[in-house]
Parts: C-alpha cells; structure tokens; sequence
C-alpha cells in the first residue's frame, strides 16, 4: 500500500512538473512578447519592464523561478488587466465554477444512477427504452447545443428562467442541466449495462431463494456491487465538467473561471491562459489520483500493487 | 497359428460422406456479416457515407460560396433560394453547413488516422520489445494520459495561433489537424501495447520466429493484424471525440478562422441572435448531433462486429 502511494505520488508529481515545464516552454514559444503594444514603447522603458517581469534574464534563470513561484502557489501577474494576479483572478472566480461543476456532478451521479437502475429493473420494458432512449441523445448532443436550446426555449420562448448571470438558484438551474446532460446520459448507460450483469449473477438468485425483499436484493446486494464503474468514470467526468465549464459559462455569461479563460484567449493574455491550464491540470491530476484511490478502497478485489496487465 | 492368406481382403470403399462443411469465412467476411445484421449500425454507416458525399459534393451544386455575402438578404428564414436561411452577413446557410461537414469530417478522419498511425507503431513497440523499454514508453504515455487532453488542445492551438498567423484560414485547419494528431493517439498506444502482449506469446508469433523472420515482420506481418479489430474500433471511436473537440473549439473562437465555416463556428454565432433568429442554430446543431449519433453507433457497432469479446 505505502509502495504503491509513494510511486502513485511520485507520477502525479512528475505529471505536475511536465505540464509546468510545457506550460513555459510555451510562454517563450509565443513570438512577440507580452508588453509588445501597437505603439512603440522607448527602450529604457521597456528595459525598465523587462526588468520589472525579470525578462531580461537568461532563460534558464526565468524556468527556475517560474517554477518556484508555481511551487510557493504564485502564477503571476495578468498582462491584460494591470494590477491583477492569476491567483486573484482564480480566487474571485473559482468559487462559482465550484458551485455550478458540484451541482453538476450531483445531478449527474444522482439522475444517472437513478435512471441506469430503474432501466436495468425493468430491463425491455417502457422505463428502460425510455432511458435508453433519452441517454443516446444524451451522449450526441454537446454541452453547447443543449445549453443553447435550454436558452431558447426556458427563457426566451417561454419566460420561466434567467437567459444569463448567476446569484440566485434559478440561475443555476440552465447551465447545470445544460453542462450535466452528457455525464447523465453516460452514467446511465454504464450503471444500467454493470447492473445487468450483476443481476444475472448466481448470488442473486441466491438472495431471492432466501426470500429477501426485493428492495434489499437490489438496494444490498446488486447496486453496492454495480456501482463500481461509475466510480472510476468519476475521474472523467470531474474533468468533463471543470473544462464543459469553458462553453457553458461562457452561453450563460456566468462569472466564473471558464468564462474568464475564454476571454483571456480573445484577449491573448498569456499569463492567464499558462497560469490556469496550471491551475486546472493540478486540480484534475490530483483529483484522478484520489479517485483512482476511493476505488482501490472501495473494491477489495482491485489490486494496488502490480496493476499491469 | 496359421493365418490364412483368405483372411486378408481390401477394404471396400464406403460412399462418401456428406459434405457438412460450409464455406470458411476470413475474420473480415465475419465482421462484415455480423455488421450487416446490426440495423442501427448500418443506417449509420449509410448516414455518413451520404454526409461525405454532400460534403464533398454539396457545395459545387450550390450557386453560392461559403463567403458570398448578399446584404440584401440577411438573418433571412428558409426559403427556396436558401433552403436552410441565411445569416447576419446574407450568406447563405445551406452551403455553409456543408463547408461545416467537411471541416468537421476532415478533421474526424485525419484524427483517426494519425491516431492510428502513432498508436500502432508507439503501441506496437512498446508491448513488442517489452520490459524497461516498455516500462519507460507506457509510463511516458500514463503520465501524458493524466493531463486533462482538452486543455492540451487548447494550449496548442493558442501557440500555434501565434507561430503561424492563419493565412486565409487554412492555417488554423492544419493547427487543428496537429493538436488532435499530438493528443488523440494516446489510448490508441495502450490498446496496442495491450493486445500484442498477449499476441506475441502465442505459437504463431514464436514460429515466425524459429523460421528467423526479423522482428520488425513479426511485429508488423504477423502481430498487428491479428489485432486490427480493436484498432479500428478504437480509430473509429475517436472519430465523434475529433469532430466534438473541433466544435468545441470553433465555439470558444479557437477553431478554424472566418469566413471559414465549421459546425463550432455557426452555432456561436447563432448564439448572438439566437433571440430574433433561432433557425441559425438549427442547421449546425441538428448536424454536429446526427453526426456525433451517427459515428458512435458505427463504433459500437463496429466493435460488436470486430471483438466479440468486447462486447457488453
């Protein structure tokens, strides 16, 4: 256990470390700098703010401190809104991302694992074409066309919720369903496919000979063991919904941290951009790690140790 | 004992048997056959094959080009001069849906063959040659894995943007071409390092080898052909992600550049008038789905057919 924790940390480290470095390399690799302005600056000026960016050091010099920076949690200063640091920016802005991707991620487990069970019950039946149904449009329509349509026809045909902004819970409702849609569907799909076939399973018609009720044979004995899959789909989904954010954020006008990524690319500031593909990779490589962990835990029979195939 | 010469006669000849044996089939004709039984994977199949030919095809019958504008006519509903409307600059909107087709197609397939290309032959290697060479290649591969892909693509097209000024927007096609191709083929590799790990232990494999074929033939003869089922499926399957991930990016103005048109692009800009002109939106979404329905039923489908094994 302790073996394969310090050699599954050391990945996520190196990983980190990877993305960083290619995140520099980048920001050197994007031609005309960042203070080059339409106007001509003088050059005692723009040696004075080379100096002030410790631009004017040799590279190498430049990677370790932006590497130091990143360690001590500093990504920087944006280039576009003087004044303003990525971490001010992620601060102000994360805690709605956060809101609207936990949301998200609840109706997702909640609504998909509900309708994969119900579909898996009544497996030929109305319910489970139904929910077959409804999950294969599900995972063909983007998260952009759904949110676009839920716009259209909630709001600007019908009237019943906010077009944009966010503050109050009607707010939310839009973009969450809009962003929630597609890992619904998918969760739906895994959970009603993984239920089969633990239903199909002889400890289930063990249960029933023992004359358990119905509610327990499927609550008990067959979603604890069904639900496995959808725990290691959690990893994916977690960064389906921070980088959905991007385009969601951006239809509803949310004030979050994707819609401030989005604009930083029209606006080209490249300390933003680098600063929170930093900052989201953390968040999803560490986020993995503990996912891959919960299910290491979760089902005894998944090995830790030699995991190759 | 004496044993009588008369004791020994031939053997009669019995009448033949009846022949029981059907035909034998290759792997293929198999797949093809089981394939053809799966209904919803056929009109799948039809569907894109029909979108390629409109995407090819399509816009030569059209009497307009994706960028005439006419702004005597615009944000106009369907009509019989413009079946599908027009937009805010009087374009016409059939034809650029069909310009959208083929950017999005394009870059699906050039996704799936790159993916299959680099896949294949990082794969290939790494499960062929085997011990520290494929520890090092697979854990490059699991380290790259855990990075959050859309976030490399999108990290790629803004450096690309900036290395290579779109030039009459077939820069930013190729830029898409590249970011896919570098990130796409990293499931591709595990899938192949996978199957000729369990295929090069086979008799045949240690045949090839007693006969002293050179290892790059019985890797590349004899082992990846036997596994081009789940190939194909995998190359297929990331078909819908490539053209998803082209939208996705037009939409966030990363894609291809104006006045380009790509499926991304057309429901963005629907999405400003999407109060006073909502048919904009129609076209390009009911496309990028039917499209996105389409391919992933072919790959199921096709992994049905292909890998029995894999089958749910």
């Amino acid at each position: 256990m302790l073996a394969y924790l310090t050699k599954r940390m050391f990945h996520t480290i190196l990983a980190i470390w990877i993305v960083i470095t290619i995140t520099f390399i980048f920001m050197h690799a994007i031609p005309g700098g960042p203070f080059q302005r339409e106007k001509a600056i003088p050059a005692t000026i723009k040696a004075n703010i080379e100096a002030r960016y410790k631009l004017d050091q040799p590279l190498y010099l430049q990677y370790v401190d932006y590497l130091g920076n990143v360690v001590r949690g500093d990504l920087g200063p944006s280039f576009k809104y003087r004044g303003q640091t990525v971490n001010g920016i992620i601060a102000e802005r994360f805690p709605v991302s956060f809101q609207l991707g936990l949301l998200t991620f609840t109706i997702a487990i909640v609504v998909g694992i509900g309708a994969g069970i119900i579909a898996s019950i009544y497996q030929g039946r109305l319910p489970d074409y139904l929910t077959m149904f409804f999950s294969t449009i599900g995972i063909s329509v983007p998260s952009f066309i759904l949110g676009t349509l839920l716009m259209y026809f909630l709001s600007f045909r019908w009237g019943l919720l906010p077009a944009a902004m966010w503050g109050t819970p009607k707010h939310m409702i839009m973009p969450a369903i809009a962003l929630a849609g597609l890992p619904t569907a998918f969760i739906a799909r895994l959970t009603r496919s993984s239920m089969l076939d633990v239903l199909n399973q002889d400890y289930m018609r063990t249960a029933l000979a023992k004359g358990l009720p119905r509610w327990q044979i499927i609550w008990i004995h067959a979603v604890k063991n069904a639900i496995i899959p959808v725990i290691t789909y959690a990893g994916p989904l977690l960064a389906y919904v921070l980088t959905g954010s991007f385009i969601v954020e951006n239809i509803f006008a949310i004030p979050g941290l994707g819609k401030h990524f989005v604009t930083s690319i029209y606006n080209r500031d490249y300390t933003v951009i680098l600063g929170l593909t930093i900052f989201y990779s953390i968040i999803l490589i560490v986020l993995n790690m503990l996912v891959d962990l919960a299910y290491t835990l979760v089902d005894p029979r998944i090995k830790l140790i030699g995991k190759e195939e | 004992m004496q044993i009588s010469i008369g004791l020994f006669s031939p053997l009669k000849k019995k009448p033949s048997q009846q022949e029981i044996v059907r035909p034998s089939i290759t792997y293929w004709q198999d797949a093809w056959y089981r394939l053809k039984k799966n209904p919803v994977a056929m009109v799948s199949l039809v569907f894109i094959i029909l979108l390629l030919l409109v995407a090819i095809f399509g816009p030569y019958f059209s009497s307009y080009s994706y960028s005439d504008q006419d702004f005597d006519r615009r944000n106009e509903g369907p009509s019989r001069l413009h079946p599908f409307g027009t937009d805010s600059l009087g374009r016409d909107q059939l034809v650029r849906v069909m310009h959208g087709a083929r950017i999005s197609l394009a870059v699906g397939f050039v996704a799936a063959i790159t993916t299959f290309f680099m896949g294949v032959i990082y794969g290939g290697i790494a499960g062929y040659i085997g011990g520290r060479v494929d520890n090092i290649m697979m854990r490059i591969v699991d380290i790259l894995y855990s990075i959050p892909f859309l976030l490399w693509v999108i990290m790629l097209m803004v450096l690309f943007r900036e290395l290579f000024p779109a030039t009459g927007g077939g820069a930013g096609l190729y830029s898409i071409f590249l970011a896919l191709g570098l990130v796409f083929w990293l499931p591709m590799a595990r899938i192949v390092r996978g199957q000729i790990l369990s295929l090069k232990e086979q008799e045949f494999a240690l045949a090839a080898q007693t006969i002293g074929a050179p290892k790059s033939t019985i890797l590349f003869r004899h082992l990846i052909p036997n596994a081009m089922g789940p190939i194909i499926v995998t190359a297929t399957l990331a078909i819908p992600e490539a053209i998803f991930t082209e939208a996705f990016l037009s939409f966030i103005g990363l894609g291809v550049s104006a006045p380009r048109a790509s499926w991304g692009m057309l429901s963005s800009d629907a999405l400003t008038s999407l109060r006073s002109y909502p048919h904009l939106l129609l076209y390009p979404a009911l496309a990028i789905c039917l499209t996105l329905l389409a391919f992933n039923f072919l790959g199921d489908g096709l992994r049905d057919a292909l890998d029995p094994r894999m089958r749910k």
